[in-house]
């Protein structure tokens, strides 16, 4: 008995003091990683929708807190004009949550662009999403509002589906879906915040 | 019997240098070595954990019950895998893109886990400082051998500067899977001319 009360106490206290370390170095190190994250996930598929702008989109950027999470939103400028917004969504894909960046210009509400930020899709199934340009290519044009239309083709929708990654391209559609939804329900306070940007 | 601290430190290097003497710990040997750079990086991060976790279960190694043993090395193990997942992502986000999941998979490394069982359980401080220090940096190296020969053959070069010249062609099939296979094989092979005499 006395053994099993010293088994029990030792792993307890081990864990306890191991759980306490790991989250105040977690808390330290938070802001730090996102800033890595703003740079090196966030950042590519940024600019790899806004292709043409003039600005640095990873500087203008602004948050809004939609469902108790802030979120960062980066504004594209055409000829000094802001004119274009990217923010993320996320949805479960084959393997955990991928996220999904969605460049919308404001004026029109079409979708400009989109890049994959996080995933953890099977290498060389699932991950083509990434750079599968049929896929992606599919996206472009569409009214981000369009939930019917943001959908694969199985599905009844305009999307272009990735051949043996099914379960990814719902997820990417879903999560594009999901941006659409807030950008719907945030319109306007979008729409001010970009235009703030101009002069 | 009892060696000196720099003799506990020396056989990591050379008389059990872990892939090839010990040949432990090989998934990330064989997963993560298709540059030098990410082979080094993989080996400092081993390194720390295993300098880290030897330390610890050495200076517990009399409070620790031993029917438990093995739930507490892996518990202090994973933390510090976790505590360096954390920092490599604040400190150095491009080399944690490289590595991915063999990162949190250093918990599962079982030259990790090896040296805490055979090792700094039954030893004192020092010599256990000392054995993971060996250890770690001998894996480095040869992970960083490895991936060396990886990248110079399957592209021509190392960390960007060209090492057989313009006319060299790409052998490509060593950064993929077999050829780390065929890498270490050949290294191997190599390790053991080197050490009959």
């Amino acid at each position: 008995m006395r053994e099993m009360i010293r088994m029990v106490a030792t792993l307890t206290i081990l864990a306890a003091v191991a759980g306490g370390l790991l989250a105040t170095v977690k808390t330290t190190t938070a802001e730090r990683i996102e800033q890595a994250v703003l740079e090196y996930v966030q950042g590519p598929a940024v600019m790899s929708i806004m292709e043409n702008v003039t600005n640095d989109p990873l500087e203008d950027r602004f948050a809004i807190e939609i469902d108790a999470e802030e979120r960062d939103f980066f504004v594209g400028m055409v000829d000094g004009v802001p004119k274009l917004v990217a923010f993320e969504g996320k949805a479960s894909g084959y393997g955990g949550d991928l996220g999904v960046m969605v460049g919308i210009n404001v004026e029109t509400g079409e979708i400009v662009g989109i890049g994959l930020t996080t995933h953890a899709e099977t290498p060389g199934v699932g991950s083509r999403a990434e750079t599968d340009i049929r896929f992606l290519q599919s996206f472009v044009g569409l009214p981000v509002v369009a939930a019917d239309k943001i959908r694969i083709g199985e599905d009844d929708g305009e999307i272009a589906n990735i051949g043996g990654a099914t379960v990814t391209a719902r997820a990417v559609c879903t999560a594009v879906r999901r941006v659409g939804n807030m950008y719907e329900n945030y319109e306007s306070e979008i729409k001010t915040k970009v235009a703030d940007f101009s002069g | 019997m009892a060696k000196t601290i720099a003799q506990e430190f020396k056989k990591g290097l050379w008389d059990e240098i872990p892939p090839f003497r010990l040949v432990l710990g090989l998934c990330p040997v064989l997963a993560v070595t298709t540059t030098a750079e990410n082979g080094v990086g993989m080996g400092l991060a081993t390194t720390f954990v295993l300098v880290c976790s030897n330390m610890l279960v050495s200076l517990l190694r009399n409070n620790i019950p031993p029917r438990v043993r093995v739930p507490c090395f892996i518990i202090i193990i994973a933390t510090f895998v976790i505590l360096v997942e954390l920092l490599m992502q604040a400190f150095a986000y491009g080399l944690f893109l490289e590595l991915g999941i063999f990162i949190p998979l250093i918990v599962v490394n079982c030259l990790v886990l090896g040296r805490s069982e055979a090792f700094a359980s039954k030893n004192k401080f020092l010599p256990s400082l000392a054995d993971g220090l060996g250890m770690g940096i001998g894996f480095t190296i040869s992970l960083g051998i490895l991936g060396a020969v990886r990248e110079s053959l399957g592209t021509g070069m190392i960390s960007g500067i060209q090492v057989f010249g313009p006319s060299f062609e790409p052998f490509e099939f060593m950064v993929q899977a077999p050829g780390a296979f065929v890498a270490l094989g050949l290294l191997l092979c190599l390790m053991n001319i080197l050490g009959k005499k």
